[in-house]
């Protein structure tokens, strides 16, 4: 935990103006974070477990789970995510209001998983910035709540007045593509025991 | 049972298989649906399979079920891979093969003639890669992965679905009437009433 400032006595607590603007608005951020569940397979399972009494990450600052964009702060993708729903998330996305983030839950949604096939999408980071990958197939309640606990640190990170530390989100660009071709192509590589079957088979 | 229809029959595994030419599928069902002693009233499903021998023929398969006579039957058209597939569409006898043979021709390019709205079903309309379940397809798609998101990304979500599925208007006169009749009285909120054709 970074630390803001000084206290020098019970009464005054000397610190730099931008420290403390950044704690306050970080740690408000970071405490109520509204997640938009987008589950679309057996990671939503996972993830209601999660949401459920026994692990409740309600305790994390995340009561309310937002089903409209419009008021939602994080995006958890749960699940494998075909091409005809790319531009659904896509929208979603754009529907959230800054600042935003996402969580890539689970082996399918951060790489295609076991789906290396002509239907999926391979990582959600080609369609959407992705903050944090929370691996497993599927992962296990704790393991989201790691990952929920490592996007809290990520947050309470950022800064308002120093651009290297904040990402503003960008625009699809011309092309309508998120990064370059050549850098989706690269990272939609079949590895593991992908690799014996060829792109051609 | 009508003259020329019926090419080979096979019973294996407890099922029985009728191979049916072509030409006669459709007169060949309509007497299976509404033959006394046949009766098959039911269509469970309508798949089709491609072989990894590549000298074999393409085959659809119909799986018929009598509830009445609580008996099946699988039904086969063959077609030769480099001639024309296309086979008679049984939505006229049972209507819920339209979404079956739909879905035969969104994967295996099989066209249905007769069918209503042979459109896509599991991909979306304007996918351009092929027909994913046949053995020419690589398994990975065509098109590389950059050019599947750029596709992806620009497509419509909206324009995956007709208007007619979008509007409850169109979709009214298709309900059984007890049907109508409930959502009348709102039990599940008013159903506007279906456009009159002039």
């Amino acid at each position: 935990m970074k630390r803001v400032g000084e206290v020098h006595s019970s009464n005054y607590l000397l610190a730099k103006f931008h420290d403390l603007v950044d704690w306050a608005v970080n740690s408000s951020r970071a405490n109520s974070l509204w997640p938009m569940p987008f589950g679309t397979a057996c990671c939503a399972i996972e993830f209601m477990a999660t949401a459920a009494s026994r692990f409740d990450f309600a305790r994390f600052g995340m009561e309310r789970q937002a089903f409209s964009p419009r008021q939602a702060d994080v995006l958890i993708c749960a699940g494998r995510l075909p091409f005809k729903l790319a531009p659904v998330i896509r929208r979603i996305y754009d529907q959230m209001p800054q600042p935003k983030w996402v969580i890539s839950m689970g082996a399918c949604a951060s790489t295609g998983g076991i789906f290396d096939n002509y239907s999926m999408v391979q990582g959600i980071d080609t369609i959407v910035p992705v903050d944090v990958y929370v691996p497993g197939c599927p992962p296990r309640p704790e393991g989201l709540l790691y990952g929920i606990l490592l996007l809290h640190k990520k947050i309470k990170g950022e800064s308002l007045f120093d651009a290297v530390r904040r990402r503003d989100e960008q625009p699809l660009d011309e092309k309508g593509l998120r990064l370059p071709p050549e850098t989706i192509d690269e990272i939609s590589e079949p590895f593991g025991n992908s690799i014996h079957q060829f792109r051609s088979s | 049972m009508i003259p020329g229809a019926l090419r080979e029959a096979v019973a294996r595994d407890g099922e029985t298989i009728v191979y049916v030419p072509r030409e006669h599928l459709l007169e060949t069902m309509t007497w299976l649906k509404e033959t006394p002693g046949q009766e098959y009233d039911y269509l469970v499903d309508v798949t089709a399979v491609e072989f990894r021998d590549r000298e074999r023929p393409l085959e659809v398969v119909y799986f018929l079920r009598s509830l009445q006579r609580k008996a099946d039957l699988r039904v086969k058209v063959e077609l030769e891979s480099a001639g024309e597939l296309s086979v008679d569409s049984v939505v006229g006898l049972w209507r819920g093969a339209d979404w079956l043979e739909r879905e035969v021709y969104d994967m295996f390019g099989i066209t249905f003639t007769g069918h209503p709205d042979l459109r896509r079903i599991l991909m979306w309309e304007t996918y351009a890669e092929g027909y994913p379940l046949r053995k020419s397809f690589p398994l990975r798609g065509r098109f590389s992965r950059a050019e599947q998101v750029r596709q992806a990304l620009n497509a419509n979500p909206e324009a995956h679905y007709s208007m007619e599925e979008l509007s409850i208007a169109e979709a009214g006169g298709d309900l059984p009437d007890d049907m109508r009749e409930r959502l009348r009285r709102g039990e599940r909120g008013v159903i506007p009433e279906p456009p009159r054709n002039p």
